[in-house]
């Protein structure tokens, strides 16, 4: 029986929907097999709380008296620097910039104590952020400089704008060498004592939708507490990685680009993050909800940690060359089980992933949904899937041969060497 | 058999004391070292499991006291800061003592300061700074 988003939508309204989150419907499929529940559930709702380093927000900051251009000029927040190449008072902040005056690893392991996603923390927790600009002044923004409080609430615009979240699957990542590294998995240590993973696995959005059928341009989400939106696939986005016979893909594939109002998320869902020896990043919280649209939908949302299987890859020689070799498949349930065993060996496993709040994110947009807070938006646009012809290419390196060419007489297409 | 791990805190005037050796012999304690540092003031601080008949340890304990040496429990050394912690379990692979440990199936982080040795690997591995060491 085939339900459509409008008939779900009505339901909400009425407060009849069925909502379980994708960890309880595996159990109710279970008990009452795929057919008979497709029929009752309307929504099975997902989450996923994890560093996500394609992530930032842009904000208009109000134009000061009198004017000033900050485009084109230089400015920091609480000593971050924020991008400014766009109009006047319209700036945007990534999560891994640093302070310039932050050693980076150059008292190895860096700390990275503070950095942009830092600022989008404290911003959202409602705390005065220092802005700092130079400009260079023109004769309608005549104003260089300015140093002032900011907080969000004084801003016109505050948009969280994510180019790549919730990655559909995700390496996991051990260390062969004979020396600790620290990565953007964490610490991992040497002779492969410990291993690191990075997804909610049966509750990830992505897993739940291998083929993205319900989920596209327009999805509304639970997106760092507030409501979002799905703006499209994101950066890296790989639909033509190699499947399970579930749909599932072993390895990194499917990313989403999402944003949403700054104002109303929480510090709770946003939060900076600190890798040792690696940098800062922003934890998102994004819960997806799905539409249980007929039972083929449904078995892919119920999909359970035993049938999701991930690579094991090396993070001392193979990740860092991009050499894509993989030390073996594990499954969730392994990984989350604490251990697993790679070429014979058994390894300690940690998340990055809080499977714990992956699962209150989706009781909360099971909540919201059944309160009628929330309705289920129809996508516009599906991402790209598997039939997209997707390629996910390295950069081709073409280097420069006369490096001594000025660069002004490159872009005038002049030849030095005359 | 009773067991406490303790923070002994010795002033100046008391660092070149043979107090664990005191602590062995007269009371006939096992005393395992977790960990031992001499601030640049000269104080000291020796972290300490020590093992024993429940009774032999309070005299132990009272002998400390009686020689001037601040002890702490252990527990008190290490905190996690709740509202920092997103329960990702990255910590707890790292974690030598099993103080930080994962529940399952629910996959929530706990932190038992009781098994806590005070080693300090936490801190580091935490990228949110939830684990703060008052040592
Ligand atoms: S690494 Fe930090 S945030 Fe993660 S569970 Fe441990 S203490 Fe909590
Ligand atoms: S200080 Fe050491 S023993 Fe204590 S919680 Fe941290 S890692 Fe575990």
């Amino acid at each position: 029986m085939a339900k459509t988003i409008r008939e779900i939508n009505e339901k909400i309204k009425h407060g009849k929907a069925v909502v379980v989150d994708a960890e309880e419907v595996i159990e109710m499929v279970r008990q009452k097999g795929i057919k008979q529940a497709a029929t009752e559930v309307d929504v099975v709702t997902t989450g996923t709380f994890a560093p996500m380093c394609s992530s930032g927000a842009y904000f208009n900051t109000g134009h000061s008296r009198p004017r000033i251009k900050l485009g084109g000029g230089r400015v920091t927040l609480n000593d971050v620097p924020a991008y400014t190449g766009f109009a006047a008072v319209d700036l945007f902040l990534g999560s891994t910039a640093l302070p310039e005056d932050d050693p980076r690893n150059r008292i190895y392991p860096g700390k990275f104590a503070y950095g942009g996603a830092h600022v989008i923390e404290d911003l959202v927790a409602g705390k005065d952020v220092r802005l700092v600009a130079q400009a260079y002044g023109t004769d309608c923004y005549p104003r260089r400089g300015l140093d002032s409080w900011i907080r969000l609430e004084d801003m016109n615009e505050a948009v969280l704008f994510n180019m790549r979240n919730a990655y559909q699957n995700y390496n996991v990542a051990v260390n062969l060498s004979d020396r600790v590294i620290h990565t953007y998995m964490g610490l991992l240590q040497p002779g492969m004592r410990n291993a690191t993973y990075c997804s909610a696995g049966q509750l990830s959005p992505l897993m739940n939708d291998p083929y993205y059928r319900t989920i596209g341009m327009g999805t509304a989400i639970f997106l760092g507490g507030g409501v979002g939106y799905i703006v499209g696939s994101g950066t890296q986005h790989n639909p033509t990685v190699p499947r399970g016979e579930n749909g599932v893909p072993r390895m990194g594939a499917g990313t989403l680009c999402v944003m949403g109002n700054l104002k109303q998320m929480s510090s709770r869902w946003l939060r900076g993050a600190s890798f040792t020896g690696y940098g800062t990043t922003l934890a998102v919280g994004i819960g997806v909800p799905i539409p249980i649209l007929d039972e083929e939908v449904l078995r892919f949302a119920s999909v359970q940690d035993a049938d999701i299987f991930a690579q094991v890859v090396d993070y001392s020689e193979a990740y860092p060359n991009c050499n894509p070799i993989s030390l073996g498949e594990v499954s969730y349930a392994q990984l989350k089980s604490g251990s697993i065993s790679v070429r014979g060996k058994k390894v300690k496993t940690a998340g990055l992933s809080s499977y714990a709040r992956a699962k209150e994110i989706a009781t909360i947009l099971r909540e919201w949904i059944l309160n009628g807070r929330f309705f289920l938006t129809e996508s516009s646009v599906s991402l790209p899937s598997v039939d997209s012809g997707i390629q996910f290419r390295p950069l081709t390196e073409r280097p420069v041969q006369n490096r001594a060419t000025p660069m002004g007489l490159q872009r005038l297409g002049v030849d030095s060497s005359i | 058999m009773a067991v406490k791990r303790l923070i002994l805190n010795f002033p100046a005037h008391l660092v070149d004391q043979p107090v664990t050796y005191k602590l062995i012999k007269k009371f006939d304690l096992r005393v395992n070292i977790l960990r031992a540092r001499i601030t640049p003031r000269e104080e000291g601080k020796l972290m300490v499991e020590i093992s024993g008949k429940k009774s032999k340890l309070e005299a132990g304990l009272r002998y400390l006291a009686e020689l001037g040496l601040a002890v702490q429990s252990l527990a008190q050394e290490v905190n996690r800061r709740q509202e920092r912690c997103i329960e990702c379990g990255a910590c707890v692979s790292i974690c030598p003592s099993g103080a930080l440990a994962v529940e399952r199936p629910t996959m929530h982080v706990s932190f038992f300061g009781d098994k806590c040795i005070a080693c300090e690997l936490c801190v580091p591995a935490c990228p949110y700074k939830a684990m703060e060491i008052l040592f």
